[in-house]
């Protein structure tokens, strides 16, 4: 029997003490490689690449980034990662773990995951947050390829804010998740789903308005100086077009 | 978390208790129901002209829609529009008023605290229908609205409401002739189900409007407070 | 104890506030998501694997005498949208009150003063079962049940659905409900050997979540959720 990939890919930003970002730690692993950017300012930029297909079943990625006091970092992906179902036994598992400190931002803008017909995965994101750090937090799943039956995803996302949890999701879909999950309640036949989490501590004063955004998807104040948009969509590109509006309206500096 | 058992009624009150949570008296509470059309709203608004310079009212809908009796009453500008909540019933507003009256109880202690002291508090039934009663637990004494035009044989027929009702309201007596309904015989049947218990015949568009029911809101008071 | 307490507790007419709540169905209802028995059922069972669980284990660890505030917090955590926040602090508010009426206790009389205008419900009504002298397993049950019979009594009135129908539908849910209210236990005794309230569920429902918000805001509506 095969045993699956592990990996790790770290980053850590600090202030570069001449108005920009450091980027001491840039440690890529396997399949997760790192490549800084070009630079925005004085925001760092560092793109994921994904140096294999993966995770397939059994594989084990871990994604850890801290944001120190004044710096600012921004993460995109260079595509979408594709979950697939692998030789080895069991689920794949995506671990993400974000620190930022006071007074640092982090601008977190990978691409979709995409669940393969077949594969299983576990995604568990933890973002711990300390009060005056800043965050745009984007998350997008996709449910099997164009055309083919989704794979089985779990996913839990947790934001804590000066260490009280703000936001705490858990979602199970696809082929053997408990049942109703593609029902009237949960995601009614809809295919991408995803989730936009601002942070900042202008929100303590005045916090967001709920509103709908169009039919699948609701900008909302947490209980926190947070802000989260929840969304549902038949397909990637109709999910991201309702992410990106939110996103702009929401932080417009962040866009892009 | 702080267990404290001195206290035993910190907090909410519970059900029908005079006091309040610092023990001051609460205000008195008036409940109006009856059936669909027979003027309860028009009744509230019209005590709520005749009361409000004398007292501190506030009112509690129930609506079987949410907050279109409310919204009447605030189009009229009957009170400030802070004194005027709406309860949302699930479509059973004699279930709100009768067998799960939290809801009301919470807008009534809010009112309470938002905008109190309050002398009267009146808690308007959304219309629904001739077996429709307020709980004590939620009222102190209730009115019962009827209407001319809905048959002049309601009070022969009966029903909790016209039979217990502190006070039993027939209104809109100027259209009695061109109803066809007999007020004699109106007043006859309700004396024979009600005993000694009031009757109050009005049409709101006369010179006395709503003076007889608001003279009986006054005598409540009155002995609620002494 | 007496575990008839629980059939008292359980009881639709427990004069808590439930009625006027609808747990989403009106919502689904009017965008066609749910237009007869066999959607209330899909409805009910993706309500249940996901709010009913998170309730169920918040509801058993009040139970077992977890700190009711770290609860609220943990279930304000598990609930994004703030329609349902109010609507789940309401009707804690109101079940408050039922419950100090029908089994007075301290820890009720505690909580109600740290919550004036309520803690979450499934909060309320474990440390409500406590005071009834019963067990997590029992709040659980109590907590995941009506995750599904609101909106099965709801749908009912909204589409005059046959009431058999739903009772049926309820029925069949009946497996499923065990082994929902089996895994909230778990979870909570989970919370009481140490794992602390971030190790109980937090199951969420997008449909529920985005519909919340949007029947939050209809001007004429049925129910108040």
């Amino acid at each position: 029997m095969t045993t699956g990939v592990r990996a790790t890919a770290r980053i850590v930003a600090r202030p570069d003490g001449r108005g920009g970002t450091a980027l001491p730690v840039l440690d890529g692993d396997g399949p997760l490689a790192l490549r800084r950017i070009r630079a925005h300012g004085d925001e760092a930029r560092v793109m994921l690449v994904g140096a294999m297909s993966g995770p397939l079943g059994g594989d084990h990625f871990t994604v850890e980034a801290e944001v120190a006091e004044g710096a600012r970092l921004h993460l995109a992906s260079a595509a979408a990662t594709i979950a697939l179902p692998g030789q080895a036994k069991g689920e794949a598992r995506y671990e993400v773990r974000i620190g930022v400190a006071d007074g640092g931002e982090l601008r977190w803008l990978p691409e979709q995951l995409i669940c393969a017909q077949g594969s299983e995965l576990y995604v568990a994101t933890r973002v711990d947050l300390a009060p005056g750090a800043r965050l745009v937090f984007r998350e997008e799943q996709v449910l099997g390829r164009s055309g083919e039956e989704p794979g089985r995803l779990g996913s839990r996302l947790t934001v804590r804010i000066g260490g009280r949890v703000v936001l705490d999701q858990e979602l199970a879909c696809g082929p053997g998740a408990p049942g109703g999950w593609d029902g009237p309640a949960v995601l009614a036949g809809h295919r991408a789903l995803g989730q936009l989490v601002v942070v900042q501590s202008e929100f303590v004063d005045a916090p967001v308005e709920a509103r709908l955004l169009g039919e699948g998807a609701a900008l909302v104040p947490l209980a926190g100086p947070a802000a989260l948009v929840t969304a549902v969509a038949p397909d990637a590109l109709r999910l991201r077009r309702v992410l990106d509006e939110a996103l702009a309206a929401l932080a417009p500096a962040c866009h892009g | 978390m702080h267990l404290d058992h001195s206290h035993p009624h910190a907090g909410a009150t519970v059900g029908a208790d005079a006091h309040r949570p610092d023990g001051t008296r609460r205000a008195l509470r008036i409940g109006l129901g009856g059936p669909v059309g027979s003027g309860k709203t028009a009744t509230v608004a019209a005590l709520c002209r005749t009361l409000r310079e004398e007292l501190s009212l506030a009112v509690v809908t129930n609506d079987i829609y949410t907050r279109e009796d409310a919204e009447f009453l605030l189009r009229e500008a009957v009170l400030p529009p802070e004194r005027i909540t709406a309860v949302e019933t699930g479509a059973c507003p004699h279930t709100a008023i009768r067998d799960d009256i939290s809801a009301n109880l919470e807008a009534v202690e809010d009112l309470e605290d938002e905008v109190g002291p309050l002398d009267i508090v009146l808690v308007e039934s959304g219309g629904d229908n001739l077996t429709a009663t307020f709980s004590k637990g939620l009222v102190d004494a209730q009115i019962f609205v009827i209407d001319v035009a809905g048959g002049d044989d309601i009070p022969r027929k009966g029903g909790p409401g016209v039979t217990t009702a502190d006070l039993l309201v027939v209104n809109k007596t100027d259209l009695a002739p061109y109803v066809g309904s007999d007020l004699g015989r109106m007043a006859a049947d309700a004396k024979t189900a009600r005993g000694e218990m009031p009757v109050v015949f009005q049409s709101l568009r006369s010179e006395a409007g709503v003076t007889e029911v608001a003279l009986w809101v006054r005598a409540q008071l009155a002995a609620w407070t002494a | 104890m007496s575990r008839a307490a629980l059939f008292v507790l359980a009881d639709g007419r427990f004069p808590a506030g439930g009625h006027a709540h609808s747990g989403g169905a009106e919502a689904a209802v009017k965008a066609g998501r749910v237009t007869g028995a066999a959607s209330l059922e899909e409805f009910c069972r993706g309500r249940l694997h996901t709010t009913g669980l998170v309730s169920a284990a918040l509801a058993a660890a009040a139970a077992l005498g977890v700190d009711p505030v770290e609860l609220d917090g943990a279930a304000d955590a598990r609930t994004p949208s703030p329609a349902l926040r109010v609507a789940a602090r309401k009707l804690g508010r109101q079940l408050m009150r039922a419950a100090r009426a029908t089994w007075p206790s301290a820890e009720l009389d505690a909580l109600a003063r740290e919550f004036p205008k309520g803690a979450h419900q499934p909060v309320v009504l474990g440390l409500t079962a406590r005071a009834a002298g019963l067990g997590p397993e029992d709040a659980a049950y109590c907590s995941a049940y009506e995750s599904v019979s609101g909106p099965a009594t709801a749908v009912v009135r909204l589409l005059s659905l046959d009431p058999f129908d739903a009772t049926r539908v309820l029925a069949r849910l009946a497996p499923e409900l065990d082994r929902v209210a089996d895994r909230a236990v778990e979870a909570a005794r989970g919370v009481v050997a140490g794992g602390g309230v971030d190790v109980l569920p937090a199951a969420s429902a997008p449909m529920l979540e985005v519909g919340a918000e949007g029947h939050a805001g209809w001007a004429v509506r049925l129910f108040a959720s």
